[in-house]
């Protein structure tokens, strides 16, 4: 993959929630070809077989789920940037 | 520099609990070269004097009442500005955290005081842990104590600056790819990264969740052990916690170098490092072999193809641990009038104007192996690539106990250098990131000076076994004596 579309880098900001500059997107097509470009090397690896490997923990541990009150609702909603009324306040969702 | 802050950690606690030195003492000299040097060098973001001087006081007062200290007692520590400490601000080197005040402490930091350290402030940092020169804060560069024209290394530039100017005698660093040891390397101190579940990384904002250690930074071997001793075991925060039990570290340190099996990956070392620091590598090995190490032959044939598995793996988890900022819970909300518009809007005008141009990158980047239709030829490569990298370290250790490599490809270089091109910048962590994909240990320890800038060696060890990396790293820091040179600030 030598060329990245500025659309594509368009799609992947939506997905990850990013309003680009126009500018940006077309820095950021250029900079990802090139490090798909590098990252190309790993397509020569023969994989048959090969598990991927997640994590590097040596098996799962799991703690009961239990309820505990370690922060108050006070002290969750410290740094809110618009709290209200004991929540956090968002612009419209739904409609409008 | 005065000779409070000439002293390593062992020897300020030791001096302390003899009543030798007062804490006060030992934490108002080193306040006053943060003072004095640091506007410019820039590793702090945040200081607490006061409470630094409060529990200066406190340790004092134990010593007076014949009560035990702690074995951190009156050492002053910073810690890097992705790590909880309540009190001060954690604004992981970005400007979308604003002002955020944690609510509660990091483990390591709730074993830190609990040992008696003296937590002096918070540590500048590439913003997210994301670069290797520092350069990628939002607050301005970190620069190198031995050379202010040139970086500190990152993404833990604060803590190595803040270590080698002797305005800390420890800091904390986390290092994911390399952010622990590539800038103690840069700046001549040592630096450890545990093995992945050695430390609590509850507290820690999260970069990459499956690379990602907290770890020290330190002016000697002895004082990244003890400092390990203390923040390591396992905690109830952190699932991924090992109950392993904790070494003894400090006596590693200790252990002589006859019988230790260092393995040298030269194939790996071939292309791409500065003829400067590859002498001084060298010269170090066969002083080690003069001291009684059996030096093996050792091959990590997919280890050249860490980096890229690395920018494929890190970013992925990056973009999924970076979607909690999004000016609903905490931190900058974009007030443009776009951001009014609904909540989607919100969410993107925020994270535009909250995150830097490296950040935006990395999440483009993690966001896009992760998507439909390239999932597989991306991420899952290179998850499968990172099963053969493992693998590799796990045969070499069959023959030796540790492997040794440059930490670095080169000395630390100008601000500026390597700005304008991503890739360059990635390959500094060359010898690093292979680490952190295997989950293993690896330390940095100073060996030498190349145009009279340090040159870190990096050990590797198996699965829990510091000792060997501090075992090993002694004997370079008795052999070299690199690690006693200071700069002259």
């Amino acid at each position: 993959m030598a060329e990245i579309e500025d659309k594509l880098i368009t799609h992947i900001a939506t997905l990850a929630r990013l309003s680009l500059s126009p500018q940006e997107t077309r820095s950021l097509a250029h900079d990802l070809a090139g490090i798909l470009q590098y990252a190309a090397s790993l397509e020569s690896i023969d994989l048959e077989g090969v598990p991927p490997m997640s994590h590097a923990t040596e098996g799962e541990r799991f703690r009961p789920d239990e309820p505990k009150h370690d922060i108050t609702r006070e002290q969750a909603l410290q740094n809110a940037p618009d709290p209200e009324a004991g929540l956090f306040r968002v612009p419209q969702v739904i409609g409008g | 520099m005065s000779a409070l802050t000439n002293l390593s950690a062992a020897e300020i606690v030791a001096s302390v609990k003899s009543k030798k030195t007062s804490a006060a003492d030992v934490i108002e000299a080193h306040l006053s070269r943060i003072t004095e040097k640091d506007p410019g060098i820039h590793a702090f973001l945040a200081r607490g004097d006061e409470a630094a001087r409060a529990t200066a006081r406190e340790i004092d007062e134990k010593v007076a009442r014949g009560e035990d200290p702690g074995p951190l007692a009156g050492v002053p520590i910073a810690i890097k500005d992705a790590i909880h400490v309540r009190g001060l601000a954690t604004t992981c080197g970005s400007k979308i955290l604003g002002q955020f005040q944690p609510p509660y402490d990091a483990t390591v930091t709730a074993r830190l005081r609990a040992a008696g350290a003296v937590i002096v402030g918070k540590l500048n940092m590439d913003e997210f842990a994301m670069g290797s020169s520092n350069e990628n804060s939002a607050f301005g560069p970190v620069r190198n104590p031995w050379d202010t024209t040139r970086v500190p290394g990152g993404s833990s530039g604060g803590s190595a600056a803040s270590v080698s100017a002797g305005f800390t005698a420890l800091a904390l660093g986390s290092d994911t790819g390399g952010s622990i040891r590539q800038p103690a390397a840069l700046c001549g101190v040592v630096g450890l990264k545990p093995t992945y579940g050695r430390v609590s990384r509850y507290g820690l904002v999260a970069f990459a969740s499956s690379l990602d250690q907290i770890g020290p930074l330190a002016r000697t071997c002895e004082d990244a052990a003890l400092t390990l001793s203390v923040i390591g075991g396992q905690d109830v925060h952190d699932a991924t916690s090992s109950a392993r039990p904790a070494d003894d570290y400090v006596g590693a340190t200790r252990q002589s170098t006859r019988g230790l099996r260092i393995g040298v990956p030269r194939a790996f070392m071939q292309s791409g490092v500065d003829a400067g620091v590859m002498a001084e590598f060298d010269r170090t090995i066969e002083a080690l072999r003069a001291d009684g190490a059996e030096i093996v032959d050792v091959a990590l044939p997919n280890a050249p193809h860490a980096i890229a598995t690395y920018y494929l793996v890190a970013t992925a988890e990056a973009s999924s641990n970076l979607a909690r900022f999004d000016g609903v819970r905490y931190g900058r909300r974009a007030e443009s009038p776009a951001a009014h518009a609904s909540l989607k809007d919100m969410y993107g005008e925020t994270r535009d104007a909250g995150f830097g141009a490296e950040v935006k990158r990395r999440i483009i980047l993690g966001t896009f192996v992760l998507s439909s239709g390239y999932y597989d030829a991306y991420y899952l490569r290179a998850q499968k690539v990172r099963t053969l990298i493992r693998r590799d370290f796990e045969s070499a250790f069959a023959t030796c106990d540790v492997i040794a490599t440059p930490t670095t490809p080169s000395t630390a270089f100008k601000l500026g250098e390597k700005t304008a091109n991503p890739l360059e910048m990635y390959l500094a962590d060359v010898f690093t990131v292979p680490v952190n994909l295997a989950g293993i240990p690896g330390i940095s320890v100073p060996c030498g000076f190349s145009n009279g800038l340090p040159v870190g060696l990096q050990f590797v060890a198996p699965m829990f076994a510091e000792t060997a990396l501090l075992r090993a790293g002694g004997s370079v820091e008795r052999l070299m004596g690199a690690a006693a040179k200071r700069p002259s600030l």
